[in-house]
């Protein structure tokens, strides 16, 4: 996490670089979620064994790929709001079309990932070249999806599919040394964050960043924006749809899997220190955003919080996390902006999210295909936030 | 820049609110009146009086019809119906809470079934149904539209919520046209018969005395609850949270809205902290995820009671765990259609039509296990639709009417 701070030479100095990361926001995560997996192992001390700790790891796998998908979208000044709903009606997917049938496992594999790519592709195709605001067109999504698979199931569970293609989700390798089992969930979230890291270091990777912070410097440098745009929306609903493998192993087939994921998946993603709108954040943080998230409900579970107010309190702590995040941030940016001031004002003082997301009408141009985004201001600045200098 | 990161802030603030109330399947029945502290709940669901009531109940044996549980009552104060007597096929309008739980389904699918039958004796013409997918608003309008415009003979009305749904039941009443109740009650006798199984509060004294019986003082149950603020479901949680306490078992309730990976992680957290003996569930659905929670964690199985869905019998059955299956009589889906027939007919039925309610123990499991083979995991044992026409095919297909 903090492994690319740029100061080097002494350990106190190195030390002293983990701390200020560590309250700063991209780190205020990371601190977040020390404290968490810290005041659990204090209530109940077996949450640190290896083998109690990779089943929490299991756990939060789905959550965590669903935001790192969350993550593109909203790197890139748009929601995706349908990603709950692609969970759901990939589970459900899963269970009717394989039911005890094993090998049908690969073939319905294969369509539920060209189903996810076409959901994104239509996802990103409404905001992109219809114009609707993306919280629209994919509220609109979740709404199509869930209706559909109500209409398919009637609202209520059906059959779980057949044990091989659940032990995606369930199983590992078993009788390790130390943590005992190496869930495969575990596998996919290592895999699927190692992929999200290099491809947002990618020079594409580096345009959706651009892209969420100015449109307009974006396309001026010559990206195909709706391509990009698109593509965020496709890599999201693919994540949605890895997570759902991995939950209708993980839980089984129930039309209330995946419910609220969106919203978990944002609310992880803002914890991260990712900005709402675009154009900054990072991969990683996003991902610890959902540990985080997955460790307040567990330290809830192991403080025996009434059932009744959970909801409250978990909602309070999101609120002043997310607070606390946006506070420092907006703390450290005018700080950043005296240092340096030329390059990091964006062209557009007064731009909110709302002029962000509809990147204004005359966007017709999409030749000068080149994907690699010159480097402009903005994109020098979401540099610096990738990487982590501070 | 400030406007931004502000607006940003406003944003996640109501994302995170939006998220919360996503957590439960239906936001009009987890009003944020409802979150009084533990305690107070309890004292506020918890009836002595009919708590009373259903723990006799459940060892009176039912009147009626022998092996036609839908048509067998228990201590029913019958009524005279002879002022509606009418002939010719009438035509029913059925506002219905919702469809969103595999419990409703199967009723509602067998209720279809019964209707063809009394469409050929000639008894009902047509019944006019209306879903109020789990909303008060929706069903209020539907009643009122049925009033209005439905042109209907009788009103047959399964509330989504008690308080709520009281004025429009009386102003259904209010057309003089005999109007049937089943399921939730209301908080008014204005209906001609308000049909309903035993309830809420002998489903946990069952349950709960089961566990007790079979666990040792100081055992530490799990229970595993849908959603707050439903009176079936609550009165069955009050019951046995006083069961509970007095017989010195440990509880300790989580609400999961029936989301198999909400109970899963509940219950590797509860394993996690210590052992659990047993598992008490308000509603069987998710029953399967929360013993796959107990075979990941390579623990022995716990003393449990789910329902008489399918896929609880089997799991049951194919784990050898202890176990009961409680039941909230399915086959009442029936008997409102069946009174129907009757009041038109000018006979007696009861007032308050207390359906039988026995839960399935582990003698009598295999027995419903033949009976049903070739369900779908979703379908309730007691179903009370064997002598029907569609049977087995209807149900095994489970296509939603």
């Amino acid at each position: 996490m903090t492994a690319v701070t740029t100061q080097q030479p002494s350990v106190g100095q190195r030390l002293a670089g983990f701390g200020r990361t560590l309250i700063s926001p991209r780190g205020a995560v990371f601190l977040l979620l020390i404290v968490l997996l810290i005041a659990i192992t204090l209530l109940n001390p077996s949450f640190a064994e290896p083998s109690q700790f990779i089943r929490f790891i299991q756990r939060v796998a789905p959550v965590a790929i669903v935001a790192i998908g969350q993550y593109f979208v909203i790197v890139g000044g748009e929601f995706d709001l349908s990603m709950g709903s692609v969970v759901t009606a990939q589970v459900v997917i899963a269970g009717n079309l394989i039911g005890q049938d094993e090998s049908k496992s690969l073939p319905v594999l294969l369509f539920m990932l060209v189903f996810g790519a076409f959901i994104g592709l239509v996802n990103g195709l409404i905001v992109t070249m219809l114009k609707v605001p993306s919280f629209i067109a994919t509220l609109g999504m979740m709404l199509a999806l869930l209706g559909a698979t109500l209409y398919w199931t009637g609202g209520a569970a059906t059959g779980n599919p057949a044990d091989g293609f659940r032990e995606i989700g369930r199983g590992g390798i078993r009788d390790l040394p130390v943590i005992d089992i190496l869930p495969w969930s575990v596998v996919v979230l290592v895999v699927v964050l190692v992929i999200a890291i290099w491809f947002a270091r990618r020079p594409f990777g580096r345009t959706i960043i651009a892209l969420g912070d100015n449109p307009t410097t974006a396309r001026f440098s010559g990206t195909r924006n709706w391509w990009v745009k698109t593509s965020t929306f496709m890599i999201s609903s693919l994540s949605a749809t890895v997570a759902g493998v991995l939950l209708v192993g993980y839980a089984g087939v129930h039309p209330s899997v995946g419910r609220g994921y969106e919203f978990t998946a944002i609310t992880a993603v803002v914890l991260g220190g990712v900005v709402l709108g675009g154009g900054r954040g990072w991969v990683v943080a996003a991902a610890a955003g959902a540990f985080a998230l997955e460790a307040l409900f567990t330290l809830l579970n192991f403080a025996g919080v009434p059932s009744t107010y959970r909801d409250a309190v978990q909602g309070a702590i999101i609120i002043l996390a997310v607070a606390y995040s946006a506070t420092t941030l907006r703390a450290r940016r005018k700080g950043r902006a005296l240092e340096a001031p030329a390059p990091l004002i964006s062209p557009d003082p007064s731009s909110g999210p709302s002029t962000e997301t509809s990147p204004a009408p005359a966007e017709e141009q999409d030749a000068a295909a080149s994907a690699r985004p010159a480097p402009i201001p903005s994109t020098q600045r979401a540099d610096n936030e990738t990487k982590g200098g501070s | 820049m400030r406007r931004r990161y502000t607006v940003a802030s406003a944003m996640v603030g109501a994302l995170a609110l939006m998220a919360l109330a996503g957590c439960t399947t239906d936001p009009n029945v987890a009003a944020p009146s409802e979150d009084a502290g533990a305690t107070e709940e309890a004292v506020e669901w918890f009836d002595q009086e009919l708590y009373d009531k259903q723990y006799a109940e459940r060892s009176v044996v039912p009147e009626g019809p022998e092996g036609q549980p839908w048509l067998q009552h228990i201590n029913a104060e019958m009524t005279d119906t002879s002022a509606y007597a009418s002939t010719g096929a009438k035509k029913a309008c059925f506002a219905n809470a919702s469809i969103s739980n595999p419990w409703r389904q199967t009723g509602w699918i067998t209720m279809n079934e019964q209707l063809k039958v009394l469409q050929e004796a000639g008894a009902i013409s047509e019944m006019e149904t209306r879903d109020a997918q789990d909303s008060d608003d929706t069903q209020i309008a539907d009643i009122d539209y049925f009033i209005n415009e439905g042109n209907c003979d009788i009103y047959l009305i399964s509330p989504n919520s008690t308080a709520a749904m009281t004025p429009a039941v009386e102003r259904a009443c209010d057309t003089g046209k005999p109007v049937v109740v089943f399921d939730r009650g209301v908080q008014t006798d204005c209906p001609v018969t308000f049909i309903h199984p035993i309830g809420g509060f002998a489903w946990g004294i069952d349950t709960a005395e089961f566990l007790i019986e079979e666990l040792e003082p100081g055992s530490k149950v799990v229970a595993l609850r849908i959603l707050p603020g439903v009176d079936v479901l609550e009165q069955r949680w009050a019951a046995a949270e006083k069961l509970f306490s007095e017989n010195d078992i440990e509880a300790v309730d989580y609400f999961t809205g029936a989301d198999p990976t909400e109970i899963k992680k509940i219950i590797s957290d509860e394993l996690a902290k210590g052992d659990v003996d047993g598992i008490w569930m308000d509603a069987g659905d998710g029953a399967v995820a929360a013993i796959e929670a107990f075979e990941d964690a390579g623990v022995d199985y716990p003393v449990m009671t789910g329902e008489d869905e399918m896929s609880f019998l089997r799991k049951w059955k194919e784990t050898g765990l202890t176990g009961l299956a409680p039941v909230y009589s399915n086959f009442q889906w029936r008997t409102p259609l069946l009174a129907a027939q009757k009041i038109f007919a000018g006979e007696e039925i009861p007032k308050e039509w207390v359906l039988p309610q026995s839960p399935i123990t582990a003698e009598e499991v295999d027995q419903y296990l033949e009976a049903n083979d070739g369900m779908p995991d979703g379908h309730y044992a007691k179903f009370g639709g064997e002598d029907l026409p569609g049977y087995p095919q209807v149900w095994q297909d489970r296509i939603i009417p």
